[in-house]
């Protein structure tokens, strides 16, 4: 098997990046002008790299499948950005961000990435200040922070539970302000369709303009691809209706490699699934886990007859409540990564303790926060002998001045008052950490072509610790990729304009017109979601949380079958050459019943329990951390990398091995 | 519970388009509004109907993409919510529920109940920023203190999701809410200072040639508005145009 | 400057300012006529000064008038403008109440019945005046002025319209007053003395007129 080359600068983990950008090539500025940059998808990754390009002096050329770049799925997140500031002055530093993220993830990332992430983490808050990013402020008038699962400091930095939305208006301000310049050419409504490459280097796409139907041409001298993880192929999960693997896969196809498919978050804290017709799953942030305490009753009998709507949680004694978090995770309690929470969820719903009518569901109750910041605030405003019910009333406005709009979210969805009853949660797909192969320059297999934020494989390893997806989305956007893309396109400031009428454009153009026509004339049965949602459950019960031999082979097995049947029977009404959201699905699920078969076939591989991946044939046998996690170093420290060979279950596996220097690897213990 | 629904359909922008009645059985009141619609368009792709358009995308309320005037108001008959966050337990068995999309000459619509909302883009791209290059290189982002009262007033008025729902709710189609929520974001930080002057006076003078109409302070936009933002906001426009404008 | 002036907000501000004037003209003309109630022969002193006073007749006389003008032509060209802006179709379904208030919502309906009220006072009082002052030049009288007055409270369909005219005026001011301050820009932590004084002004002024109207109506009933 061929190993990959990362192109990890060589030099001491602290210096390599600094010597790396001093020693690159770069465009000059004159140069740049002559240089077009194709960018795909408008999150905080894609939309960052497209402003920056642009302030660079590069043609570049932005594309959505939403009507305006600010409605990526970035918008979402809710609860905040990492940066090693230290502004907390609780011992933060680079370094210490770098060991808990590639910690966090299970030592299953690139050491100098994340290094690299770290490095930059800091800038990325000062340039979202300077473009009038709204973070929370202490009464001082500096920046607040607050602490997120997985870590012993306080390095997030929040709007609200908006912080992704206002990271991204930054980003898409950043963008206007070039979309006014005219340095960006921006396609709203306007999807992806497939890359197209010219003497082996990526040199443009073919889109479909959403509205009109028109299959279109573009050239550039690079592809970027930002468009975010492909945690819809599970059907219900955080993701936007809309987030699609296709961009991803279609360069897979044509022969970038990818990484890692099978690690994939299980966020702890989601709204639980309430009935058949459930369309997606709504996240609540993390963050909440800082104040809120996660239970499930103790006694089985308790559980039941909650479950039959026959008791209250509020009518069960503290004696008799299991805080399973804090009982099996002293030192880190309700803040140890999600991995371990979603799965110690799972753990307690399968033996029957859930607390909702599906048994899908553990408490997370705010009663012991209420009185804690209640008796803070009665002191600081001097109420002497405050009641019971005064000191709740206190403390719950400081709740709701901390997470007023998730509590607000969560009483609309569920039609029950949070300040009265504890929440139910559930863990729910949310993010993907695997996703395209890309080296130190995060550049694809495929020479020209990059890929960025959570569509690649990352820097998160086999788990993403809570805020850092924004983190990675703007330092790969803002701060990596514009100085490592000028390495590649220093050697193309003679080739001039690339023609899209050529031999290549016309086959691929060809490729996508004859799919689309496919869908349109074949006469099926059954609608894009019958598909998408027997995938879904198939990925959900087979490749979910806790996988095995048997059930991934199962699984590979079921998809292949979906999808043929998929290509015989699927059925999309109206026109190509209009507006027609089933045939965008179709496409998009076409995909997703391709990747969720080598997704399987990449989980059957890595035998070993990491991070959000685990495998029940690799637990710790015995000891104090008998029933953990399992990782195996020896056989498994590598990144899986696919490559494309026809079927998904002919993919063939090259392996990055991975090497760590600077961090020795240790069984993670949150105890 | 059983509804008949009365939907906006509309083949392409040239076409006319007309109300048309269809009715849904056994809708959950736990559904959201928008899974009541994807049951509605599963039910049209099986009896080999075309399903109607409508724009959604995150389902949880902040993307700003749905946008459907139901029973006479944006985003429906609940408060600070956006359509796909309003549930079915709002409505009763029996309802005839109005889905229309959002009216307005500046917002013409491409399909069924999806319009066209570029003249909020163009709007934004007229100054709805903060000139610095996105370099890294500028200043420790502690190093300019920042009134928690404004800091937090200016996250207020960044809350707009840009769905436009108030210029669906105003009987003038005016967007000075949304325009009025951009400028005070910048107006109420100090790095929006350098450019107060410039962006007021582009702004509105975008929002004027995009044919959106004049505020005359019903209030309906901060009703409907999902995400809570006051008229202050519009107020605070003003005073900064006349600020701007007497500038020169 | 000339941006300035073809700008929405600028004609919104234009809009309140020229009714920020009339509120204040509103008052002046109340208390006057509140004189009639109280004396005949202050009413017609009053009434005379006001006649006769140069700086009122030929200056605050003409930009009354343009104030008047202003507000409304400005008015229609916002409504023309507004209508416009919302485009040929139109909702099949409106719940306007649910967000905003009767009155905020048709300001131009009763700046219409107000405008056509206007017409009949002019009728009534002012065309008779200046006939009176400048056309027929008729021999002045300064104790004419309260009879004139008292004459036109007669009949009861014009105090019925004077009353009807009053109730349009104060759903008009109810929503104008507060409004007005909105427009020039003032939201702050005095809004809520702006709008409770709005309120007050709006049903006190008119209500002030309606008294004074059927006042006279009464006391010429015997």
């Amino acid at each position: 098997m061929a190993i990959l080359d990362s192109k990890v600068p060589k030099g001491p983990i602290k210096d390599k990046w600094t010597n790396y950008k001093n020693k690159i090539d770069l465009v000059n500025p004159a140069n740049k002008r002559n240089i077009d940059v194709i960018v795909v998808g408008t999150g905080l990754a894609g939309g960052s790299a497209a402003a920056t390009l642009a302030e660079q002096g590069y043609n570049v050329k932005a594309y959505c499948y939403q009507d305006s770049p600010r409605r990526a799925h970035s918008i979402a997140a809710q609860g905040g950005i990492n940066a090693s500031k230290n502004y907390m002055g609780d011992g933060d530093s680079d370094y210490r961000l770098f060991y808990d993220t590639v910690k966090g993830g299970d030592y299953r990332s690139r050491e100098a990435n994340v290094y690299r992430l770290a490095e930059v983490s800091g800038n990325i808050i000062d340039q979202c200040v300077a473009q009038g990013v709204p973070f929370a402020r202490d009464y001082g008038g500096l920046l607040d922070n607050r602490s997120f699962g997985g870590v012993l400091v306080s390095r997030t930095f929040y709007a609200k539970g908006q912080t992704g939305q206002q990271l991204l208006l930054g980003a898409y301000s950043a963008m206007n302000r070039q979309i006014a310049r005219g340095k960006i050419e921006m396609f709203n409504r306007h999807e992806m369709l497939d890359v197209v490459k010219v003497d082996g280097k990526a040199r443009g796409i073919i889109t479909r303009n959403l509205i009109t139907g028109d299959i279109e041409r573009h050239s550039a001298h690079a592809v970027v691809i930002a468009t975010g993880g492909y945690g819809n192929v599970y059907f219900l999960s955080t993701n936007a209706m809309g987030s699609n693997v296709t961009a991803a896969w279609k360069i897979h196809k044509k022969g970038a490699y990818f990484a890692n498919p099978c690690f994939t978050q299980i966020h702890p804290t989601c709204i639980p699934r309430s009935g058949d017709y459930q369309s997606k799953l709504t996240l609540m942030s993390e963050s909440l886990r800082n104040d809120g305490r996660i239970w499930v009753p103790a006694k089985i009998e308790d559980a039941k007859a909650i479950q039959e709507g026959k008791l209250r949680p509020t009518a069960i004694a503290e004696e008799d409540r299991d805080y399973y978090l804090e009982r099996r995770y002293p030192a880190f309690g309700n803040l140890v990564p999600r991995d371990v929470a979603s799965r110690a969820a799972k753990e307690r719903c399968d033996a029957g303790y859930g607390v909702n009518a599906t048994g899908e569901a553990v408490y997370l109750d705010f009663a012991d926060a209420f009185m804690r910041y209640g008796k803070e605030q009665a002191k600081i405003h001097g109420i002497s002998n405050p009641s019971k019910e005064e000191i709740i009333k206190l403390g719950q406005g400081i709740i709701e001045e901390k997470y007023g709009n998730l509590f607000q979210m969560y009483e609309k969805i569920i039609a029950e008052n949070p300040y009265e009853t504890p929440m139910m949660i559930y863990p729910a797909t949310h993010y993907t950490m695997g996703g395209v192969w890309v080296d130190y320059n995060l550049m694809t297999t495929v020479p020209g072509l990059y890929c960025l934020g959570e569509a690649n494989f990352s820097d998160h390893g086999a788990n993403r610790l809570g805020a850092s997806a924004l983190m990675q989305g703007l330092a790969d956007g803002y701060f990596v990729l514009p100085y490592t893309i000028g390495d590649y396109l220093s050697d193309d400031i003679r080739t001039g304009k690339i023609s899209t009428d050529s031999k290549e454009f016309d086959e691929v153009e060809k490729e996508v017109t004859d799919r689309i026509n496919f869908f349109m004339n074949n006469k099926g049965t059954k609608s894009v979601d019958h598909f998408h949602k027997r995938l879904g459950k198939v990925m959900w019960d087979k490749v979910g949380m806790a996988r095995n031999a048997p059930h991934l082979k199962e699984a590979m097995a079921e998809i292949k079958a979906i999808r043929e049947e998929f290509w015989k029977d699927v059925k999309v009404p109206g026109d190509a050459n209009e507006m027609n959201l089933e045939l965008e699905k179709a496409g998009r699920v076409a995909d997703f019943l391709e990747l969720g078969e080598l997704f399987a076939k990449d989980a059957l591989d890595r035998n070993e329990s990491c991070g959000g991946h685990y495998r029940d044939e690799s637990v710790v046998k015995e000891g104090e951390q008998k029933g953990e996690a399992l990782r195996n170093d020896e056989d498994f420290a590598y990144v899986s990398a696919w490559e494309y060979k026809g079927e998904p279950a002919d993919a063939v596996l090259h392996k990055e091995e991975l090497e760590f220097k600077d961090i020795e690897l240790k069984q993670r213990s949150y105890k | 519970m059983n509804l008949t629904l009365k939907i906006w359909r509309q083949k392409g922008p040239q076409d006319k388009g007309a109300m048309v009645e269809y009715k849904v059985n056994d809708i959950s009141e736990h559904m959201s509004f928008l899974e009541m619609m994807d049951v509605l368009n599963e039910q049209l792709v099986n009896s080999g109907d075309e399903p109607v358009a409508f724009d959604h995308d995150c389902r949880e309320g902040i993307c700003g993409m749905c946008s459907l005037y139901i029973n006479g108001e944006a985003h429906g008959p609940d408060r600070g919510i956006t359509t796909c966050q309003l549930h079915m337990r709002m409505f009763n068995d029996g309802d005839t529920i109005y889905i229309e999309p959002w009216r307005a000459a500046a917002f013409p619509v491409i399909k069924d109940l999806v319009v066209d909302r570029m003249a909020m883009e163009r709007i934004q791209q007229a100054g709805g920023f903060v000139s610095v290059n996105t370099s890294g290189n500028t200043q420790d982002a502690n190093a300019m203190p920042i009134s928690k009262h404004d800091a937090d007033e200016s996250m207020d008025a960044a809350a707009c999701i840009g769905c436009g729902a108030c210029v669906a709710s105003c009987k003038n189609s005016s967007a000075m809410l949304f325009v009025g929520a951009k400028v005070s974001q910048y107006a109420l930080l100090p790095q929006g200072q350098v450019e107060a002057a410039d962006r007021v006076l582009n702004m509105v003078h975008q929002m004027d040639l995009e044919g959106f109409g004049n505020c005359t302070n019903t209030g309906a936009c901060e009703v409907e508005c999902p995400k809570g933002i006051t008229l202050v906001n519009i107020a605070r426009m003003n005073r900064e145009f006349l600020k701007a404008s007497i500038k020169g | 400057m000339s941006g300035l002036l073809s700008s929405s907000i600028a004609k919104k501000v234009a809009m309140a300012l020229s009714a920020l004037f009339l509120i204040i003209f509103l008052l002046i003309h109340l208390s006057v006529n509140l004189v009639s109630v109280c004396s005949e022969d202050a009413f017609n002193v009053a009434s005379h000064f006001m006649g006769v006073n140069p700086l009122i007749q030929f200056a605050m006389q003409p930009i009354l008038i343009f104030g008047v003008v202003f507000h409304f032509v400005m008015g229609f060209v916002l409504e023309l403008k507004n209508k416009k802006a919302v485009g040929v179709s139109s909702y099949a379904k409106n719940n306007g109440a649910a967000n905003s208030t009767w009155m905020s919502r048709n300001m131009a309906i009763s700046g219409m019945a107000i405008l056509a009220f206007i017409v009949l006072h002019f009728i009534d009082f002012w065309i008779p005046e200046i006939n009176h002052k400048y056309i027929a030049v008729l021999p002045e009288d300064p104790t004419r002025y309260f009879h004139e007055l008292q004459h036109k409270f007669v009949n009861p369909l014009r105090v019925g319209a004077y009353v009807i005219a009053f109730v349009l005026l104060a759903l008009h001011l109810l929503h104008g007053f507060q409004s007005a301050f909105q427009s020039m820009g003032m939201n702050n932590k005095y809004t809520k003395y702006v709008k409770r004084c709005g309120n007050i002004y709006a049903i006190l002024i008119p209500l002030g007129f309606i008294f004074i109207a059927l006042f006279h109506y009464i006391t010429q009933l015997s």
